[in-house]
């Protein structure tokens, strides 16, 4: 390029007027999922650790590598990879192989987003469909739930160092039932204030709901994440959830149960709100929020598995480009509905 | 095409070889996706697969070039369907024949090879128009194609889904199994893979050659 | 094109679409007359080792046939192919090692079907084997291969009430490493569905048959001897 002459320069969407860019919301986002990542290190010790940091590193990495393969510049800068991989980290179970999660990072950068052309160019969430692969390739692993154990600073699982490409060895009686497998198939509910402060198992950093809740106020405080999505999603499914508890409690849990548990509130604030793959316009991402809320209800109640946050949020990535098209906004000026100007 | 200028055109090795590479009926033309996708999860039912299907494709493309000048434009279709769905009748018997094993997993696909739409294509647009001994030699090329197609895919998966090949085990026995390979998406996974290794080997020679021509 | 004379007349057509017609239809049939009998063979020789497997020790069976209604035996040949049968496997002196019997339910993914073995002498389930499934792979089909969840199917009892009229204790589903009964199942981590789909089959289909079956363990050990 010319020095001197003022060019357009095209970037992918988000498109905000404001002096933030790219880059500066990445590093809020970043920012604002600090604390939960501290959590999760508090909560799971050194397994979080090395889940988080492969996860990274693996997500960076296969980036830098296409970009170089490919002869681009590199697009590591704009933190969009590492928060893809700090995404894939804190939906992993803790005890996970690292090879697995190393394995998963690759498949969301490059088989999700790089194949289809780059940051705003991916339809879908790829620290989703890096979980979704490994949800799919290795059912067994990524359902062993580790325990929050007294031990977890010194020592390590027996699953989380396993040779590449080899099975993990799970030691009797360290895996737990999740809350939402716990009421799925045990129907054993677990209390509001346990969910809100992390005490359960889970992905790493799925647990601990209220800092997730504060990531999601600074981030929508600083105008840098619509509040539309989360809000609506919540809110399908505690309207959702209550009017099936109020129809037969025993069988359906109560709408904290549900808004607090699994993944929900991490999808919801973190994942659902990726701007690549929510609809455009404010109308177009309530109805995107509604769809996921009603899906995932829908899967945890009614289908196999005991969560169904992950594949809602899919579902809404594909939808969201319909949402926008049948969602435009009037163009000002033009004819009002059934009126020929 | 004038009846009289068939005859003309001689029997070519092109005639086989395009059927393998150049117009690989998977990998370049895309046709006759539901086999491909959906019995490809190991090596041994893409193998069978492609040999029922190549069987098929080879036995009704010369049936239908012998048959070309005797039937009626109007109700050549519905020939062409007779012929092929009379041998895929006759294979899916020679299989339960020959192992109910490999019947039950390749199900109901062996019927489905009626609809493959790589035979009624080939008859059409090949076999109803060229000599028998041209037909057979299609029909050949893109049997074989089509076969070599499903194993690359069936192999793939099977090493990656269960860590063997052809029933022998690859690996040791603490080999971690990719189930999503088994399974229906490991099918377009591996499709896609394959496609996008082909594709990016067909565009680098085809810009190689472009700048070889501009050199000279 | 296939054929230059554009008007070809309806008697043209009618005959070659009737006379390929014909001669694919010979073809048809004669290829079903010569696979025909191998392919019954192939059906009855997989239901034989599935018998054999499910019933240890056995090396001979014979097809019987139930009157649900009347509980009457009716021996079958050993060939035939109707529904609702029941086996009975003997050992190399002809002596009665138990009943083979099938079973179908709803597993995860779509009808399971299973035939279990059935001992007499230990009031016992003493094996299962999958005849058809579409669980799935690395979760669902540990039901074939998981060796924990087999182990259950080694002696699972089934003893009939003192009464005889049903089965004491039904078959009941267990957490993993939770067995503690005689007639409790172990289920499998990670494939819950279907090794509960599996239970309920068993349990619903012993609860049924065995105390039909039971009064006739004599029938099933003579009827061998007398046609040899």
């Amino acid at each position: 390029m010319k020095q001197g002459l003022k060019t357009l320069t095209i970037r992918s969407s988000p498109h905000i007027g404001a002096v933030s860019s790219v880059d500066t919301i990445m590093f809020n986002v970043v920012l604002a999922m600090l604390p939960v990542c501290l959590f999760s290190i508090y909560a799971f010790g050194l397994s979080a650790v090395l889940v988080l940091i492969t996860a990274v590193v693996s997500c960076v990495l296969t980036e830098h590598l296409l970009c170089r393969i490919n002869g681009i510049p590199t697009t590591v800068g704009d933190w969009s990879a590492a928060i893809t991989g700090i995404l894939l980290g804190l939906t992993l179970p803790p005890g996970l192989p690292l090879w697995m999660v190393a394995a998963g990072g690759v498949i969301g950068i490059g088989g999700s987003k790089f194949l289809f052309g780059g940051l705003g160019c991916n339809a879908f969430n790829p620290a989703l469909i890096g979980r979704a692969v490994l949800q799919a390739a290795f059912p067994a692993a990524m359902t062993s739930w580790m325990r929050q154990t007294q031990g977890r600073f010194q020592s390590l699982p027996s699953s989380t160092l396993t040779v590449p490409f080899t099975k993990p060895v799970y030691v009797d009686g360290v895996s737990a039932a999740t809350p939402l497998s716990a009421w799925k198939f045990e129907e054993k509910a677990t209390s509001t204030p346990d969910l809100l402060m992390g005490l359960t198992t889970g992905s790493t950093g799925e647990t601990c709901a209220i800092l997730i809740i504060i990531g999601g106020v600074y981030l929508v405080a600083r105008k840098m994440m619509s509040w539309q999505i989360p809000v609506s999603i919540l809110g399908t499914v505690a309207i959702f959830c209550t009017i099936l508890h109020l129809i037969d409690p025993s069988r359906y849990a109560g709408p904290m149960f549900h808004m607090f548990s699994g993944g929900l509130m991490l999808g919801a604030v973190f994942m659902a709100t990726d701007m690549v793959g929510s609809p455009i316009t404010h109308r177009g991402c309530v109805v995107y929020g509604v769809l996921i809320g009603f899906l995932t209800v829908l899967i945890r109640v009614w289908g196999g598995m005991p969560d169904g946050v992950m594949y809602a949020i899919l579902i809404g990535n594909a939808a969201s480009p319909h949402i926008d098209h049948w969602i435009q906004p009037k163009v000002y000026g033009s004819a009002v509905k059934g009126v020929p100007s | 095409m004038a009846v009289g200028f068939e005859q003309e055109q001689s029997v070519t090795p092109d005639d086989f070889i395009k059927g393998v590479w150049k117009q690989n009926p998977v990998f370049v033309q895309v046709l006759g996706m539901c086999p491909v996708l959906a019995v490809t999860n190991t090596a041994i039912n893409a193998l069978a697969m492609g040999l029922a299907t190549a069987f098929v494709l080879l036995m009704s493309n010369i049936v239908v070039s012998t048959i070309r000048n005797v039937v009626p434009k109007q109700v050549r279709i519905v020939t062409f369907i007779l012929v092929i769905a009379t041998f895929v009748t006759i294979v899916d018997y020679a299989i339960q024949a020959v192992s109910l094993d490999l019947h039950k997993a390749l199900g109901a696909f062996i019927s489905l090879i009626v609809v493959n739409c790589l035979i009624l294509g080939r008859a059409e647009a090949f076999a109803s128009q060229n000599s028998v001994a041209r037909s057979a030699l299609d029909a050949l090329g893109m049997g074989v194609g089509f076969t070599l197609a499903l194993l690359c895919l069936g192999g793939v998966r099977e090493i990656l889904g269960a860590g063997s090949l052809f029933n022998v085990r690859l690996f040791g026995e603490s080999y971690q199994e990719w189930v999503v390979m088994m399974l229906p998406p490991g099918g377009f996974f591996t499709l896609a893979g394959w496609l996008l290794l082909i594709n990016w080997y067909q565009q680098r020679k085809s810009r190689l050659q472009e700048a070889k021509e501009s050199t000279l | 094109m296939t054929n230059d004379s554009t008007d070809a007349g309806p008697a043209k057509i009618y005959g070659v679409v009737l006379s390929v017609g014909l001669v694919c239809a010979l073809a048809i049939v004669t290829v079903d007359e010569i696979t025909k009998p191998i392919i019954r063979n192939n059906r009855i020789a997989m239901r034989q080792r599935a018998i054999l497997e499910v019933l240890p020790g056995a090396s001979t069976s014979k097809a019987f046939q139930i009157d649900e209604t009347t509980g009457e035996l009716k021996p079958e040949p050993t060939d035939s192919e109707a529904a609702g049968l029941v086996f009975a496997g003997y050992d190399d002196n002809d002596e009665l090692i138990g009943l083979a019997i099938e079973t179908q339910g709803m597993g995860y993914a779509d009808i399971i079907r299973i035939l279990y073995g059935y001992s007499f002498d230990k009031q016992a389930v003493i094996g299962t084997s999958v005849l058809e499934s579409r669980e799935t792979p690395g979760l669902g089909d540990q039901i074939e291969k998981n060796a924990n969840f087999l182990a259950n199917f080694e002696s699972l009892d089934v003893s009939l009430n003192a009464e005889k009229s049903e089965v004491a204790n039904p078959i009941e589903f267990v957490k993993p490493g939770e067995k503690t009964e005689a007639w409790q199942i172990d289920g499998i981590t990670g494939a819950t569905i279907s090794s509960r789909a599996i239970t309920k089959m068993l349990s619903e289909s012993t609860g049924r048959w065995i105390p039909k079956l039971h009064p006739h363990q004599a029938d099933f050990a003579t009827r061998e001897k007398e046609a040899p």
